[in-house]
């Protein structure tokens, strides 16, 4: 089956029905995007598909099929980083970090939305990700900045 | 520069003496570095893992080097598993070898590359590693000064260094490390006399340096163990016993073998299947037929009548404590419940091996690389110079990764398949099949006299351990015991161990003290401490806090404070409760901490922020539920861990001490969480929550 990951038509093979984040891991080698929980419990696997946030673990590979997905690695234009990442790296919000990719993600597609988003707003549209670290004070205030950045 | 007295102590092994060691060290040492100059933390086991000897448990080692290019790349047995103890090590590096983090590889927790490490665990990576690496990192930058004085006939003390290039003081000649390395081949046990830089002078050490390659982990280019693979790899499934105690009967594994590149192995009760990828190894593993005999095992409704009933002691007051309460005029006996609970790292355990031969290569999440090298060679057979285990940067650990579960079942399937294996855990196996941090049933005994006197104190902790359990105030009679018992579930280290629940007991305990008493909790308590470390910290909580202030009706205000690790830490809760439904919200937490020098202020703070929400999950809601050995709630829909919209106004007062040494800040702070919650809750409305988690539904308990 052919799928577009980040800009790229790239071939997967869909015969043991893979979900899209085994897809994505064991045959493209996109790592970045990370499995937590394997229920849409906690955020770690986010992807956006055509725009929107989704938990790449229970997600079939095959129901993307002429969609555009963009995972973590997709972020960068030309070795920029996306105004979210730098906001990320400025605050220097995470401890493992192994939530980072999900956050940020999910902080993209709320920043698509409401490109200034209010403390209060970014609480209620993070709050299906898990960071385990429990780094959530010092995400709210990066995302609040990437805002201010855009806005 | 001045001495100063933090002299790291440096142990050689015995029985081999430091010069035969060194020698031996320096052939191999620069067989693999090239020249340079080096400084190594003498111990037996410096150089590489094949000569690791297998007693120098109790040592410590790391080495630092300097190559004819000026990089600088320093080992050390430590794992990162999130607290960010990779830029806090590398900036006190940095600080006393006068060039930029950037100059610095640190390679850490490679058996074969590092010297060995017994493990990050116990927040010892900061106490023990910062003073020997800076005086590892002094003694290198004494060699090159010495070197560049000699070659301009001058005296070192005369010469100026500044970004690891040393400038003549008169002429305006300059010589780089690389100028000095060049061609030399010089090691030297590290100098413990090699002048440190005074903590007041730090310049890189002391400040927020932001976390190293940063960058790699918000762009997914950072491959934890869990990402990486190897080439003909394939993915491994272990099949699982149903519940504790659970016994293999029978098996028919026919309809897994039948799928086309499906292995199954089978070797005793360990059964598990290998396929290209991981969703046709979970196809086979579900078409595996097991029959279980099941033994009887307690469940949750009934497990602190069994960790008492099956407790090894009994209490057994010394010191007096008996006949001091009995004879005051206040006493107050309670018990305290504490629940299980798991660490749930966001990374589940993984463990990726490949065989060469009888050489055995694995790389895992671990807190302990050393020890996971040990488990495999003891399951294997074979020496532990066969046995390399590498732990890429990890995703988190929390204490809940000290043991070598993935990497051992990864080993035991690419050894029965001929091919490397990549077993991944998923979030039921961590829940189910790693451990957890003990339950416990904790009781507290003490009684006042009348002028407002602390008399007696008894503590007895079932099960969960002894970890924090001695009180840090001033009673004339005191005693503590710590009583082991038959768990029912696999239980293990965590984050601040069993002081979380010590200290729960202890503070709520001496908040009602005070209350009986009719003394104000603060100044009971900072009437009976004598440690200024720990008043101090109260202090400045409360104060921050505002102890004082008048309450809105329904509002409460509650403190815990504690000592454990070298950490000094108190919090300050405020709560709001609706007595009419039965609501609580935890509104704010201030808490003050202090762990001596502060290396990394950020990271210090956010390491106090993640303790204290984390606290704040085991404290309200966070409870492992079983029946009959089965977890019932593995997974993140059923077990609740805090997530944005249970995160309260939370403040930390960053006390410094630069004139002592540092100490971990990744368990301390999670001390005191519990307590001022359940405190404030009992000043808001009267109710004493005497059990963790305290409000499984958000609501106080229905009396
Ligand atoms: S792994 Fe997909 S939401 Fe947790
Ligand atoms: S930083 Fe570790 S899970 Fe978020």
């Amino acid at each position: 089956m052919k799928i577009n990951v980040n800009g790229k038509e790239l071939t997967i093979d869909v015969t043991a029905n893979p979900s899209l984040l085994e897809a994505l891991r064991e045959q493209l080698d996109l790592t970045g995007t990370k499995y937590g929980c394997g229920e849409g419990a906690c955020g770690a696997c986010k992807v956006l598909v055509n725009g929107t946030p989704l938990p790449a673990c229970i997600t079939p590979a095959v129901t993307v099929q002429g969609k555009k997905v963009i995972t973590i690695e997709g972020l960068e234009t030309n070795g920029e980083l996306h105004p979210v990442q730098q906001a990320f790296l400025e605050v220097d919000a995470f401890q493992c970090a192994y939530c980072a990719p999900g956050m940020i993600i999910n902080a993209v597609a709320l920043l698509e939305k409401n490109s200034n988003p209010t403390k209060q707003e970014i609480v209620d549209a993070m709050n299906g990700n898990i960071c385990r670290c429990c780094t959530y004070p010092q995400i709210v205030e990066a995302i609040y900045q990437a805002g201010k950045q855009l806005a | 520069m001045t001495k100063t007295k933090a002299n790291p102590t440096l142990k050689a092994k015995s029985g081999i003496s430091k010069s035969a060691v060194t020698n031996l060290s320096r052939r191999t040492f620069f067989k693999r570095m090239g020249v340079g100059v080096a400084s190594c933390v003498m111990l037996s086991d410096i150089v590489m893992g094949e000569m690791l000897a297998a007693d120098a448990a109790d040592s410590l080692a790391a080495w630092i080097h300097v190559s004819d290019t000026g990089r600088i790349t320093v080992f050390s047995g430590k794992a990162e598993v999130g607290q960010n103890i990779r830029t806090s090590l590398t900036q006190v590096l940095a600080e006393e070898l006068f060039v930029s983090v950037d100059d610095i590889d640190l390679i850490l927790s490679d058996t074969m590359r590092t010297p060995y490490d017994r493990g990050t665990t116990g927040s010892r990576t900061t106490p023990q590693m910062v003073p020997l690496l800076r005086r590892a990192a002094a003694t290198v930058r004494e060699i090159l000064l010495e070197t560049a004085a000699e070659s301009w006939n001058l005296e070192k003390q005369s010469l100026d260094l500044e970004r690891g290039t040393i400038a003549h003081p008169s002429n305006g000649k300059k010589l780089s490390y690389a100028d000095l390395v060049s061609g030399k081949k010089l090691l030297r046990d590290v100098d413990s006399s090699a002048p440190l830089v005074p903590v007041e002078q730090w310049r890189i050490a002391g400040t927020s340096v932001p976390k190293i390659n940063g960058r790699d982990f918000i762009t997914g280019r950072h491959k934890y163990a869990s990402d990486m693979t190897l080439p003909g790899m394939v993915y491994g499934k272990i099949l699982r016993s149903p519940a504790v105690g659970a016994e293999l009967i029978e098996i028919d594994t026919s309809e897994a073998e039948r799928m086309p590149g499906v292995q199954v192995v089978k070797d005793g009760s360990f059964i598990g299947v290998t396929a290209r990828d991981s969703s046709t190894a979970q196809v086979a593993l579900a078409l595996i037929q097991a029959k279980w005999r099941h033994s009887e095992q307690p469940s949750r409704s009934n497990l602190f009548e069994h960790l008492v009933s099956k407790s090894k002691n009994s209490p057994s007051p010394k010191n007096g404590v008996e006949k001091a309460f009995t004879q005051s005029s206040i006493q107050l006996e309670q018990e305290f419940l504490i629940d299980y609970i798991a660490h749930v790292p966001l990374e589940p355990r993984v463990g990726m091996a490949e065989w060469k031969g009888d050489k055995l290569t694995v790389w895992t999440g671990t807190q302990k690389p050393f020890g996971v090298q040990e488990d495999l060679s003891n399951e294997f057979g074979i020496s532990k110079g066969n046995v390399r285990v590498i732990m890429p940067d990890t995703g988190s650990g929390y204490g809940g990764k000290h043991t070598a579960e993935a990497g051992v079942e990864a080993a035991r399937l690419a050894k029965a398949v001929g091919k490397p294996v990549k077993v991944s855990w998923t979030r039921e196996e961590e829940f189910k099949w790693a451990y957890l941090r003990p339950s416990g049933v904790i009781r507290v005994k003490c009684a006042g006299t009348d002028s407002g006197g602390l008399s007696s104190w008894e503590i007895y902790n079932f099960n969960s351990g002894g970890s924090g359990i001695e009180s840090p105030y001033e009673v004339d009679t005191k005693h503590h015991q710590y009583i082991s018992s038959d768990p029912p579930l696999r239980q293990g280290s965590y984050r601040a161990l069993a002081s979380t629940a010590n200290t729960f007991a202890m503070e709520s305990q001496m908040s009602d003290m005070a209350d009986l008493l009719s003394m104000d909790s603060l100044d009971f308590r900072l009437k009976y401490l004598k440690n200024e470390r720990l008043s101090n910290v109260l202090v400045a909580a409360t104060e921050k806090f505002g102890w004082k202030r008048s309450k809105a009706p329904g509002s409460g205000y509650g403190l815990g404070c504690g000592t454990v690790k070298g950490g000094f830490v108190a919090s300050c809760a405020e709560v709001e409760v609706d007595v009419a439904t039965g609501e609580v919200s935890i509104t704010r937490i201030v808490t003050a901490f202090e762990c001596g020098a502060i290396i990394n202020p950020r990271h210090l703070e956010s390491q106090i922020t993640g303790c204290v929400l984390q606290g704040l999950g085991g404290a309200l809601f966070e409870a492992i539920e079983f029946e009959q050995g089965v977890v019932t709630n593995a997974s993140l829909s059923s077990y609740r861990v805090p997530r944005f919209k249970d995160v309260p106004v939370i403040e930390t007062v960053l006390v410094n001490r630069p004139d002592l040494p540092s100490a971990g800040s990744g368990e301390t702070p999670i001390i005191g969480v519990a307590p001022a919650i359940r405190n404030a809750i009992a000043d808001a409305c009267g109710v004493k929550i005497n059990r963790l988690p305290m409000l499984p539904d958000g609501r106080l308990p229905r009396v």
